[in-house]
């Protein structure tokens, strides 16, 4: 067996064995074991109510990554090509960064009423800002001579865009689109915990209000892992396209 | 460099001047690169041999005066020109055929046959075998020679390199300047080549502009030729060689802080 897998593995038992010991103390009585959420868990699967939840909760989710992913690199790419942009625009990612989106929502709600434009909305709130503020810096900072590679081997303005810069930056491109993705799953949640109850944020919500905790958090035991799973893929796809930039960070 | 008539000058530096600001970094430089030689710029420290170099190569405008390339104005980079960068400046998420067909395919040649005109150049600076390998995978040495066979692919008649070796060991650096010495025999082009190593200067110039700062003029230009037909091994011990070494570093030794 390989070491990364062993580690990997042995990792995952020592968090999944301290969750079953902390259940068992119990810290809680809202803090089911592992195997009860574990069991729940194989219960909504089973009567397919996960996948009704995962049908509604995905649509703003997926929809909403996918806005920040080509808006916030497009955005972000501008950022670092004019300085006159960077002035005009960044302030406006960086608040959006900082402002306490919760309470904000209401504000959403009146514009955007409450179906899924205003989710979305929210997913981007939380999504884009580092996408954006990362890609700029690193186009910014595409080291000065192979622009001047491009520019002496007579590359155009696009060229050196397409071939120079972007592949230059994509280390930190996808580094906040990792951290985007993430603070994007956690938005979505949010808005169907703050906006209105559907998919995976009903299940959390409604058996919270039940006292069902196995459930609650099998739900989100689930989204972590989706998000795991979304985030590895990410990185796959970052060392297909770019495989001479990965000098051996953090990968399987 | 007056008799040399004009048809047998590649580049042709005619009164430039370049200001950052008020920083004059040239002053009403004249310099002319005779076709098919190696022209050095040899200098101290912040006289502007880079500057001079990239306003060859259209990195750079001039604040006033012009370049001329075979008789035409130097306005932007062109195919007439390609260049070696000091700090190689591959690309690291391509590999080594990719990075030397790089220039080709910036100019639009189909892969095949702008991989076939790599493949050619990698073995001509001895990397046959490396086709594949990403340039972190690469000693240092190694990697100027990628930089090298990218500027030898796009078949440029000026090739441009600054300071080229100054980023490679001291054993790498005696070995590719062998190297330069048989590449120029077999690629008559024409080479201007910064460095600030006297040694390497006199080693594998056919002439030796000698740059000074504070205004930046050319103060000097030496021709050795004495040694020019004997083989790489005996240049090093050439009595000439040894003059001319010792002469330079006596008219630079004042400005070097």
């Amino acid at each position: 067996m390989n070491r990364s897998l062993f580690l990997k593995i042995a990792s995952a038992l020592l968090l999944f064995g301290a969750w079953e010991i902390s259940g068992r103390i119990p810290v809680s009585f809202a803090f089911p074991t592992f195997v009860e959420s574990m069991t729940a868990l194989f219960v909504i699967i089973i009567d397919g109510s996960i996948f009704v939840a995962y049908a509604d909760t995905l649509q703003p989710l997926l929809l909403g990554v996918f806005i920040s992913t080509i808006l916030g690199i497009g955005i972000g790419l501008w950022v670092g090509l004019s300085e006159k942009f960077d002035w005009f625009i960044s302030p406006i990612f960086i608040v959006m960064q900082a402002a306490p989106l919760a309470a904000l929502i209401p504000l959403l709600i009146m514009v955007y009423g409450v179906d899924l434009a205003s989710k979305v909305f929210v997913v981007c709130i939380m999504a884009m800002p580092v996408i954006v503020l990362n890609t700029g810096n690193a186009v910014r900072n595409t080291p000065i001579s192979i622009k001047e590679m491009g520019k002496a081997f007579l590359g155009s303005k696009k060229d050196i865009i397409l071939k120079i810069i972007l592949p230059s930056s994509s280390p930190i491109i996808f580094a906040g689109l990792r951290l985007g993705v993430s603070a994007g799953f956690i938005g979505a949640i949010l808005a169907e915990l703050k906006i209105t109850p559907t998919g995976i944020g009903d299940i959390i919500s409604y058996s919270r209000s039940v006292g069902d905790y196995p459930t609650m958090y099998a739900a989100i035991f689930s989204i972590i892992v989706l998000a795991v799973i979304f985030l590895n893929s990410l990185e796959k796809i970052e060392n297909y396209l770019f495989k001479g930039n990965n000098k051996g960070y953090i990968s399987d | 460099m007056s008799e040399t008539s004009s048809n047998e000058i590649a580049v042709s530096v005619k009164n430039v001047s370049k200001n950052y600001g008020e920083v004059e970094a040239l002053k009403n430089m004249s310099l002319d690169f005779p076709k098919g030689q190696l022209t050095s710029l040899l200098g101290p420290s912040g006289c502007g041999k880079t500057t001079l170099l990239k306003i060859i190569a259209g990195l750079l405008p001039a604040s006033s005066g012009e370049v001329l390339v075979n008789g035409a104005k130097v306005t932007s980079p062109g195919p007439d020109r390609a260049f070696v960068f000091q700090d190689f400046a591959l690309m690291p998420w391509a590999s080594v055929i990719r990075n030397v067909a790089f220039g080709l395919e910036l100019r639009g040649v189909n892969k095949t046959e702008r991989e076939s005109v790599a493949q050619k150049y990698i073995s001509d600076v001895g990397l046959k075998g490396f086709e594949n390998s990403f340039p972190h995978e690469l000693s240092g040495g190694m990697r100027q020679r990628v930089g090298l066979a990218r500027a030898l692919s796009v078949n440029a008649d000026v090739l441009l390199m600054d300071e080229p070796f100054s980023a490679v060991d001291e054993q790498t650096r005696r070995k590719f300047q062998e190297d330069l010495l048989n590449l120029i025999k077999v690629e008559k082009k024409t080479f201007i080549f910064v460095t600030h190593s006297i040694e390497e200067a006199v080693y594998v110039s056919d002439q030796i502009a000698i740059l000074l700062p504070r205004p930046s003029r050319v103060s000097e230009i030496i021709k050795p030729s004495g040694f020019k037909h004997k083989d790489v091994d005996s240049i090093r011990k050439d009595s000439e060689y040894l003059d001319i070494v010792d002469k330079i570093w006596k008219s630079l030794r004042t400005y070097v802080q």
